[in-house]
């Protein structure tokens, strides 16, 4: 009788057990059933609206699909045709010029900014949203304003260019200068936002090193040379790739200041990707050259995630 | 004798110093005014021409200020071309598409930062995946996918299409993940359900961050070009960046009126920097640093 007592006492012991477990392993599902219902809203539309294209432009690209037919697969036609695409190339070279262009002036122009405005000074904010303003005004309005001043008779900026050489040049008008006055334009935009990065970044480093550096005696260009530009290598790595990926993805000032003209003077690769698109409504060729598009960015990606690794490694 | 000598030599090389340093903050004023006009000069050029008669816009000299003004530019416009269409399209695609995205991104923020579930890390690593996908390399699939739902050439595209941005919910994250799980835990054992914990806890506290990506998904929607661009054909969806465009192709020698209508798109998302710019700041750096 002890026994069955006992058994039926061990009995006991693990049903309550089982319950328990059976108890938490509801109280599981229904944590996880709730935290989908957070993430849901969301990720559906995500799901619906940016994951579904993202892998579908991948098959795309592999694709001939001229809107009206049924779209048939053709391997890797649209990339053999690309390479004898000399408008697909012009839009090449005239997207690696412009980010030639902007990135080092922006990046240093930048950083210039916020050494400037990185000190306890009155009045700093206001400067500091005077430098940031381009960025956040709409891009219509700016290029629409920029066309005027660079206007090639009457503007104001050949006015004034008028004054030291007899005959400046025609900007947006020229096949020749269209590019440099879009890269112009892009500088002035963007320096602001840069400018903010880099901030943070100046105000991240320690204060003691430079009480250790003047301490020793450096003078103030040693003291930049020395902790400042040293402690900001991992901002102007990022600002350096932001901004190789941000040119590459350049749209619509080109289509706004000079529609990819004088002739293909400022074809860039997005502009190229909307021309195939929706106005020949070659669907899958524009999706070949969305593809390159990706391969150029992902590979920029790709070297700051190593870059980023070996800087936690050290 | 010594002493004060030394002390004269001192307050001597204290005053030089003072002295220095006062001439350097000079410079580095006059340097910052320099540098702001001239960052400046399109916006006080654009503004002095929306005052101007056409004929007056491109003087030698520039004139800064109009000799003569001429307001009704202002209210001229809003026949020439229907930028009240346009006005209201801006605001109602701004207006849903923040609020949307708000909502839906800070509960998603929650979910992926503040509980633990199967499938987590993987759901999370398809949105960071799709940040460094550029648009342009996926907008044509999307655009086939709206022609199929008859969807082109409406607002409710964009709104689809931009308002479940994965850069929202990475934002709210990165705030999110910021405030110690301990707060959260302690709310749970005071039985807390986890919306309230999300309503009571964590909304009040990241309060910057919302403001943060409300000004952000405001002013970039505001702004945006290429998405309308795409989309909207027909006049009386178009945005008030398209219709600026559109403008200028029909009235391309009207510079003072081209002039003030650029000053009128600007100014509302000028307003809402200028008033939240901090937040807006804070977003960039937050963000921005997100490595």
């Amino acid at each position: 009788m002890k026994r069955a007592q006992h058994s039926h006492f061990i009995m006991q012991v693990t049903s309550t057990d089982e319950k328990i477990s059976k108890q938490k392993h509801r109280l599981q599902r229904k944590n996880t059933l709730i935290a989908y219902s957070f993430i849901a809203p969301n990720f559906l539309g995500f799901f619906i609206f940016t994951l579904i294209p993202v892998v579908f432009s991948f098959v795309l690209a592999f694709m001939s699909w001229d809107s009206f037919s049924t779209p048939k697969f053709v391997g890797l036609d649209n990339f053999s045709k690309m390479i004898h695409d000399t408008t697909f190339w012009i839009s090449f070279k005239n997207t690696f010029l412009y980010t030639i262009g902007v990135v080092p002036f922006t990046l240093l122009i930048s950083l210039g900014l916020a050494i400037l405005l990185n000190k306890k000074l009155a009045g700093v904010k206001f400067f500091r949203t005077a430098f940031f303003f381009p960025y956040v005004t709409s891009l219509v309005a700016i290029a629409v304003v920029w066309n005027m001043l660079f206007h090639p008779t009457m503007g104001p900026i050949n006015q004034f260019l008028r004054m030291f050489i007899a005959n400046p040049p025609g900007w947006t008008t020229s096949s020749q200068w269209a590019l440099t006055a879009i890269v112009i334009v892009s500088i002035w935009r963007f320096m602001g936002y840069y400018m903010i990065l880099y901030l943070a970044g100046l105000q991240s480093i320690p204060k003691e090193l430079y009480e250790a550096a003047s301490m020793d005696g450096a003078n103030k260009w040693q003291q930049f040379k020395n902790v400042t530009l040293p402690s900001l290598r991992p901002t102007t790595f990022f600002v350096t790739i932001m901004l190789v990926i941000n040119c590459f993805k350049i749209f619509d000032l080109v289509q706004v200041m000079t529609d990819g003209g004088p002739g293909r003077a400022t074809n860039v690769l997005v502009y190229e990707i909307y021309n195939e698109a929706f106005v020949k409504f070659n669907f899958g060729y524009a999706s070949a050259i969305a593809f390159v598009l990706f391969v150029i960015v992902l590979g920029v990606t790709i070297i700051q995630f190593g870059w980023n690794k070996r800087q936690e490694k050290a | 004798m010594e002493a004060p000598a030394t002390i004269d030599v001192i307050s001597e090389h204290n005053k030089k110093k003072q002295r220095r340093a006062r001439i350097n903050k000079i410079i580095l004023y006059i340097a910052l005014a320099l540098l702001s006009i001239l960052t400046l000069i399109p916006f006080f050029w654009m503004l002095s021409a929306s005052f101007k008669t056409n004929n007056d816009v491109f003087t030698v000299p520039i004139q800064w200020i109009p000799k003569t003004w001429h307001p009704e530019n202002y209210s001229i416009i809003w026949k020439q071309i229907p930028l009240a269409t346009f006005f209201k399209n801006t605001i109602v695609l701004s207006v849903v598409i923040t609020f949307i995205q708000l909502l839906t991104s800070s509960f998603a923020a929650y979910g992926f930062s503040k509980m633990h579930f199967k499938g987590r890390d993987t759901l999370f690593l398809m949105y960071i995946g799709t940040i460094a996908v550029p648009w342009q390399s996926y907008m044509i699939p999307q655009f086939i996918m709206m022609r199929h739902l008859h969807l082109t050439d409406t607002l409710m595209s964009l709104v689809l299409l931009q308002a479940f941005n994965a850069f929202g919910v990475f934002l709210m994250k990165q705030y999110y993940t910021s405030i110690p799980d301990e707060l959260c835990e302690s709310a749970r054992i005071d039985g807390l359900t986890e919306w309230g914990i999300y309503r009571r806890i964590i909304l009040p506290l990241t309060k910057p961050a919302i403001v943060s990506l409300t000004i952000i998904t405001f002013v970039n929607t505001w702004n945006d070009y290429m998405g309308p661009f795409v989309y909207l054909s027909s006049t009386e969806n178009k945005t008030l960046q398209l219709g600026l465009k559109m403008f200028v192709g029909l009235y391309d020698t009207q510079y003072a009126y081209i002039m003030a209508a650029s000053v009128l798109s600007i100014l509302p998302v000028a307003i809402v920097f200028l008033v939240l710019q901090k937040y807006f700041v804070e977003g960039i750096a937050t963000s921005g640093m997100k490595n």
